[in-house]
C-alpha cells in the first residue's frame, strides 16, 4: 500500500475502516442481541433507531501465525484447543472440557510453556450463548518465560460439569469453589467443592444472570427509587 | 402445600453440633473450660476443636478459624470465609463502567487505589486507550499507589505487631498511616472509598500545595522509618515469635498461587512492577525486595524494605509532576472522558462553575453531551481483559467482561488475600496454637478483599 491516496481512489479503499465487514469472516458466533439505539425500552421514542437489532460478537478467532511467542504455545497444545482467540494483546485458548485436565498438566509442566502459575479460575454466565451457557476462564502465567495467557472452557447449563484442576493447581482449591458457589458450575475431581462466600444451605447461584440483584425500593421525600435492577436503564 | 412449611424459616434453623461439648469462650472463664476438658479427656477424647472469631482482634476482620488442637499444638487448620461478603461483583453488573470504581474501591479496604487501577486497567485495554492516558494521569495514579503501599504497609506491620503484643508497634504504625490518609485527603477528598483512578485517567488535578505536603511527607518518613529497623529488626521477643514461623518455601508458594511478600520472602524476586509494568513503572528508579528465610520474619522485613522503596518512587513522582503543572490528568477522548472537572466553591467541593456556565449558558450540545455521558455513560467493545498489578498483598487482577454494553457483563476479582489464606492450613499445622495468629498476620489478608 505504497500509492498514495488520491481522488481517484475508491472511497471503500480510502476509509476501509467504515466499510461493514463481509459475511463469514467473523468465526465467532452471536452471543446474544442487543435492541435499540439507546438501550432504553418504552420511552415512546419514534425516531426508528428503537428497532435496531444488533447481535453481539465477541472477537473472532485468529489466524496463523500468530506471531511471537504465541505460536510456541499453540504448537504444543495444537491438538487439545478448540479455537484461539487474540484481542487486545491478550490470548486465549478455548480448550474442550474433555480436555481441560490434559491441557493444564502441559501448560505447567512441558519445558517449553512452564505455565507454573495460576490466577484462579473466574465464571461468567452467558444465558443466550446456547448450549455454551457457564465458561470458566483460567488465567495463567509463565514466570520463567513471562508470559501470560488465558483459557476458557464452557458447559452447557444443562450438563455443569467441568474437570476440577486442583490438582495440577492446588490454589484453584478455593477459587473453583467459589465458581461453583456463584454459578453453579461442578468441578468434577474437587476434593470438597462446598460453598464458600454463601451461607451453605444458600439456594440458587447468586452470579447467574438469571439470579435477581435483590433490593427494595428507597424513599427519599415522598419519592420512590425502584432497586438498581429494576430501574430504567441503558443496556 | 402442605403444613409442615408454614412458619418453617429456610435460614434460621438450628445449628447444634451433633456431638461432642461444647464451650462458649468469651473472655475470663478459662477454668470452666479447663475443667471440662480435662473430664472429657478423661472420657478418651483428647481432640478439642476451637472456633476462633469470626470476628476476634487477631483475624483482620471478619474471619472464622477452625483449629483442632491436641493440647496446644494444632493439627488441623480451617479457614471459614464469607462472613463479609457484599456481593460487590454483581453489584458492579448493574452500573455504568464508571461507576464500577466506586463499588470495587470499597473491596481491599486497605489498599483502596490498587482495586481501582486493576479495573481501570481492564477497562482501558478494552476501550483501547492504553496508549492515550496523559503523563501526569499515570504519574499520579503512581503516586498515590505507592502512597498506598506505604499505608496498607503499615497496617499490616502495626496489626501484626499487635496481635503478638507488641503495641508500640501499633502506635507507631497507625500514627504514620494517619500521614498518608491525611494525604489521599488531600488529593482524592476522601480518606478511603476514593473512587478516583477512573477509566481514562484520575478524576482530579493535584490540588494547589500537595507537592510540598508530599516532600515534607517524604522527608518525614525518611526519619521515622528507621525507628521501625531499630524496634523490631533485632529485638529478640519479636525475632523469636516471627522466626521459622509460617514457613512456606518457593514450591509451595506457587502451587497455592501466593504472591506478594510471602513469594519474595521465599527469595524469588517476581513482582508484576518490574515482571509486566504498567502505568510507566519502567520509567522508575525502585528494587525489588527479597529475603530468603520463607518465613514471617522475612516477610516483615520485606514489607519493611519496600516502604523505603515506594517512598523512593514518591519522590521520583514528585519531582515529575513539578514539571507536569496544568497538564491534563483525563484522556483528551471526549467520548470517554468524564465531562466535569470539580472545583471548590463557596459552598465546598462541586461541579466547577465554568463547567455548570458553559452547559447551562453557551452550549445545548455540551449539556446533551454531558447529560448522556453522565446517565448513559460509554459503551465499551465485547471481549475480555485481565490486567494485574502488584498489590501490597500480591497479585491482583480483575477480569474484566464486556458485551458492548454500558454496563460490566461480568468483572471478577483475583484477590490476592483470597488466594493467600488458602495457605493459613499449611503454614499452622503441627506448629503451636500462638504461631497460627502471626501466620495469618505474616500473610496480611483484608476480608474485604477475600470475600467481596
Amino acid at each position: 500500500m505504497s500509492e498514495e491516496k488520491g481522488p481517484d481512489q475508491r472511497a471503500t479503499e480510502q476509509s476501509p475502516e467504515n466499510v461493514p465487514v463481509p459475511e463469514g469472516t467473523t468465526s465467532e458466533r452471536a452471543v446474544g442481541v442487543r435492541t435499540g439505539m439507546f438501550g432504553v425500552a418504552g420511552t415512546g421514542d419514534t425516531s426508528g433507531y428503537g428497532g435496531l437489532v444488533k447481535p453481539t460478537v465477541f472477537p473472532g478467532a485468529a489466524q496463523r501465525p500468530y506471531g511471537g511467542w504465541f505460536d510456541t504455545v499453540a504448537d504444543s497444545l495444537d491438538a487439545l484447543i478448540e479455537r484461539v482467540v487474540i484481542h487486545r494483546g491478550e490470548i486465549t485458548f478455548h480448550v474442550h472440557r474433555d480436555h481441560l485436565l490434559e491441557v493444564a498438566q502441559k501448560l505447567r509442566d512441558d519445558e517449553t510453556l512452564r505455565f507454573e502459575f495460576c490466577s484462579g479460575v473466574s465464571g461468567v454466565h452467558y444465558p443466550e450463548d446456547t448450549g455454551r451457557e457457564l465458561h470458566a476462564v483460567y488465567h495463567l502465567t509463565s514466570m520463567t518465560w513471562n508470559r501470560r495467557i488465558r483459557v476458557e472452557v464452557s458447559c452447557p447449563d444443562a450438563d455443569p460439569h467441568i474437570p476440577s484442576i486442583v490438582s495440577v493447581y492446588p490454589t484453584n482449591d478455593w477459587h473453583e469453589r467459589e465458581a461453583w458457589d456463584f454459578f453453579g458450575i461442578i468441578f468434577d475431581g474437587h476434593p470438597g467443592l462446598t460453598r464458600i462466600q454463601m451461607p451453605d444451605d444458600w439456594p440458587g447461584h447468586p452470579q447467574r444472570k438469571d439470579y435477581p440483584l435483590g433490593g427494595i425500593p428507597v424513599e427519599y421525600k415522598g419519592g420512590s427509587i425502584p432497586p438498581p435492577d429494576q430501574r430504567r436503564s441503558y443496556n | 402445600m402442605t403444613q409442615t412449611n408454614q412458619g418453617e424459616d429456610l435460614y434460621a434453623q438450628g445449628s447444634d453440633t451433633s456431638d461432642g461439648r461444647v464451650f462458649t469462650v468469651t473472655g475470663q472463664d478459662w477454668d470452666s473450660v479447663v475443667q471440662g476438658v480435662s473430664e472429657a479427656a478423661d472420657d478418651g477424647a483428647e481432640r478439642v476443636v476451637v472456633n476462633m472469631g469470626p470476628q476476634h482482634p487477631s483475624t483482620h476482620g471478619v474471619l472464622r478459624l477452625i483449629l483442632e488442637l491436641e493440647g496446644e499444638t494444632v493439627t488441623e487448620a480451617r479457614c471459614g470465609i464469607g462472613y463479609l461478603h457484599t456481593g460487590i461483583e454483581k453489584n458492579m453488573e448493574f452500573r455504568t463502567w464508571v461507576q464500577g470504581v466506586t463499588f470495587c474501591t470499597r473491596m481491599d479496604y486497605l489498599s483502596p487505589f490498587y482495586n481501582e487501577m486493576t479495573y481501570t486497567l481492564g477497562v482501558e485495554r478494552l476501550l483501547d486507550i492504553e496508549d492515550d492516558i496523559p503523563e501526569k494521569a499515570e504519574v499520579m495514579r503512581v503516586l498515590l499507589m505507592e502512597l498506598n503501599r506505604l499505608s496498607s504497609h503499615l497496617v499490616a506491620i502495626a496489626t501484626g505487631g499487635m496481635e503478638i503484643g507488641a503495641l508500640t508497634v501499633m502506635t507507631i504504625g497507625f500514627r504514620e498511616r494517619e500521614l498518608v490518609l491525611d494525604l489521599f485527603e488531600l488529593i482524592t477528598g476522601l480518606r478511603m472509598n476514593h473512587a478516583f483512578i477512573r477509566p481514562g485517567g484520575v478524576a482530579q488535578d493535584l490540588p494547589p500545595g500537595a507537592l510540598d505536603e508530599i516532600r515534607d511527607f517524604v522527608a518525614l518518613m525518611k526519619k521515622r522509618l528507621p525507628e521501625y529497623a531499630a524496634l523490631c529488626n533485632a529485638n529478640p521477643i519479636f525475632r523469636a515469635r516471627l522466626e521459622g514461623v509460617g514457613h512456606l518455601d518457593l514450591s509451595g508458594c506457587l502451587a497455592l498461587g501466593l504472591t506478594g511478600p510471602p513469594l519474595r520472602a521465599t527469595g524469588y524476586a517476581w513482582d508484576l512492577r518490574k515482571a509486566q509494568p504498567y502505568s510507566g513503572y519502567e520509567d522508575y528508579d525502585f528494587d525489588v525486595m527479597t529475603w530468603d528465610t520463607a518465613d514471617s520474619y522475612g516477610r516483615f522485613r520485606i514489607r519493611l524494605a519496600e516502604m523505603h522503596e515506594s517512598l523512593k518512587i514518591v519522590e521520583q513522582c514528585a519531582d515529575r509532576l513539578a514539571g507536569l503543572e496544568g497538564a491534563p490528568v483525563m484522556v483528551a477522548d471526549k467520548k470517554i472522558a468524564w465531562p466535569s472537572q470539580l472545583a471548590i466553591g463557596s459552598d465546598g467541593m462541586g461541579n466547577s462553575l465554568d463547567h455548570i456556565r458553559h452547559i447551562m449558558g453557551e452550549s445545548m450540545e455540551a449539556l446533551i453531551h454531558h447529560f448522556k455521558l453522565v446517565t448513559e455513560g460509554f459503551r465499551v467493545p465485547p471481549g475480555q481483559a485481565y490486567v494485574p498489578v502488584e498489590s501490597p498483598r500480591g497479585e491482583l487482577g480483575a477480569h474484566v467482561v464486556s458485551d458492548g454494553g454500558t454496563r460490566p457483563f461480568r468483572a471478577h476479582f483475583r484477590d490476592p488475600s483470597f488466594t493467600n489464606l488458602q495457605a493459613t492450613s499449611v503454614m499452622s499445622e503441627g506448629g503451636m496454637v500462638a504461631d497460627v495468629i502471626v501466620a495469618i498476620a505474616s500473610i496480611d489478608p483484608v476480608m474485604g478483599g477475600v470475600d467481596r
